[in-house]
């Protein structure tokens, strides 16, 4: 006999979900993309199995479509977050997030001495390198890797 | 139109590079030219350098221009908590130009961002110095008689030392060999060497003065700092090893220049400054021009 398939987080009709998310990141990746500021609809769950992550989240928002610039700010904290966009409860687009060329506002300049830690100015990187990724702060011109990466 | 300002080495192209040179020299020939009559530059200098300072105003009187501004922020509304924002737009709406030296790192950046002038950047806390490397180049040029193919031997701390690293990457520009002379714990940082690499160029390192320096067209020098060392013992070991004494100049080329951005410590014997071969005072004038010659670039002025 087949099992019914069930969700854990139950569908919806159209809008954007979010899946493939590191379970730690959840609530990062909702304030980068400003989720906790609209009125839409949003269903998510959280420490779900997931093979390639361990623990991973999904987040469903109604009615949002996002535009590939707003999303792949994301890129940053769930490198391998997975899209599908939902039409009349069908999946009618997959896309994945890139890391973009640039990062405005996102990250935080390790640098102690960097005048964005000193004084309201909002953070600058060019992506030096996209696969470890490596930022190179517009201000003080030193790098931000991976292990030292804070998201504001 | 966006004000063209001064931050970091590399906000000029070769070309630009080459402009202000040539304006130099000119400057030199003739340094006194009322150009900036009835310009008025801000020197903020929050952090005393009386050396880039003096220069800088040297280079204004000699072109006609006015100055304001202060020598230390413990006069300035710095000491009431103005932001380095406000500071900026309030002195935008007094002067033609900024001159700026900050400790912060990235302020000159995000000042010529606030600015609706064009900013100098004096030097920002380890970051970038770039008059210091125009000078530098003007130096170079001034005494080789061309940017081109030149071993530059490099020597002290180059781990920390922002003015060898500006350095490093302009004179990329002309097919220059490096040398690189330091302790181990002061070495070139790998970023830099991936950028030789990445450009083709050849550099060497050594961690002592050895014959090699007959090689040399050009030995910039540099001070190796107590405070750099996370091991005193390590400092005491390596302070010696760096200085440049008359009797090691035997063999070098008669075109070699020594050059150091000063102040000097101990690291080159003051029995060298006698020999033609010591250009660091010299250098130190040359910064009189190169500074006019940016200042008129910036400015707009022909």
């Amino acid at each position: 006999m087949k099992e019914p398939k069930q969700l854990v987080v139950s569908a919806i009709q159209n809008g954007t979900v979010i899946d493939h998310v590191p379970a730690k990141q959840l609530f990062k990746v909702i304030q980068i993309l400003g989720l906790d500021h609209i009125e839409n609809q949003i269903t998510f769950g959280t420490n779900l199995e997931s093979k390639k992550l361990g623990r991973k989240a999904i987040i469903k928002i109604s009615e949002k479509f996002f535009k590939d610039d707003d999303i792949n700010r994301i890129a940053l904290v769930a490198p391998d977050a997975k899209l599908n966009i939902i039409r009349d409860y069908e999946v009618v687009e997959k896309r994945v997030v890139e890391v973009p060329d640039t990062i405005t506002g996102i990250a935080k300049c390790m640098n102690p001495k960097c005048i964005t830690n000193f004084e309201h100015v909002i953070t600058k990187f060019r992506v030096v390198s996209k696969k470890n990724v490596a930022l190179k702060c517009h201000y003080c011109e030193k790098i931000t890797n991976q292990e030292n990466l804070q998201i504001i | 139109m966006k004000n063209r300002s001064l931050v970091s080495i590399a906000d000029f192209s070769k070309k630009e590079i080459i402009e202000i040179l040539d304006r130099a020299e000119e400057f030199e020939k003739q340094p006194v030219r009322k150009l900036l009559e009835g310009k008025v530059i801000a020197t903020l200098f929050f952090e005393p350098s009386t050396r880039t300072r003096l220069s800088f105003e040297s280079a204004i009187n000699k072109l006609g221009g006015k100055i304001v501004g202060f020598s230390d922020s413990t006069n300035s509304s710095v000491t009431k908590g103005e932001t380095l924002h406000d500071t900026i737009k309030m002195v935008s709406s007094y002067s033609d130009l900024i001159v700026m030296r900050h400790p912060v790192e990235g302020s000159a950046r995000f000042a010529s961002e606030v600015a609706s002038v064009p900013v100098i950047n004096a030097g920002d806390g380890a970051n970038q110095h770039p008059t210091q490397t125009l000078l530098d180049l003007y130096s170079i040029r001034k005494t080789q008689g061309k940017l081109e193919n030149l071993n530059i031997f490099m020597v002290g701390d180059l781990k920390y030392g922002r003015t060898v690293h500006s350095l490093m990457m302009a004179m990329s520009n002309w097919n220059a060999t490096f040398n690189f002379i330091s302790p181990e714990e002061l070495k070139m940082p790998d970023e830099f060497k991936l950028y030789l690499d990445n450009m083709g160029l050849k550099y060497y390192e050594h961690s002592d003065f050895s014959d090699i320096i007959s090689k040399a067209d050009i030995i910039y020098m540099t001070r190796v700092q107590k405070e750099r060392f996370s091991d005193p013992i390590e400092y005491e070991k390596v302070k010696n090893v760096y200085v440049l004494k008359n009797d090691m100049l035997d063999n070098t080329k008669p075109n070699m220049r020594i050059l150091h951005p000063l102040p000097r410590v101990n690291e080159i014997h003051t029995d060298v400054d006698a020999n033609p071969k010591a250009y660091y005072f010299d250098q130190a004038q040359n910064g009189v021009y190169t500074r006019q010659a940016i200042l008129c670039k910036l400015l707009g002025i022909n």
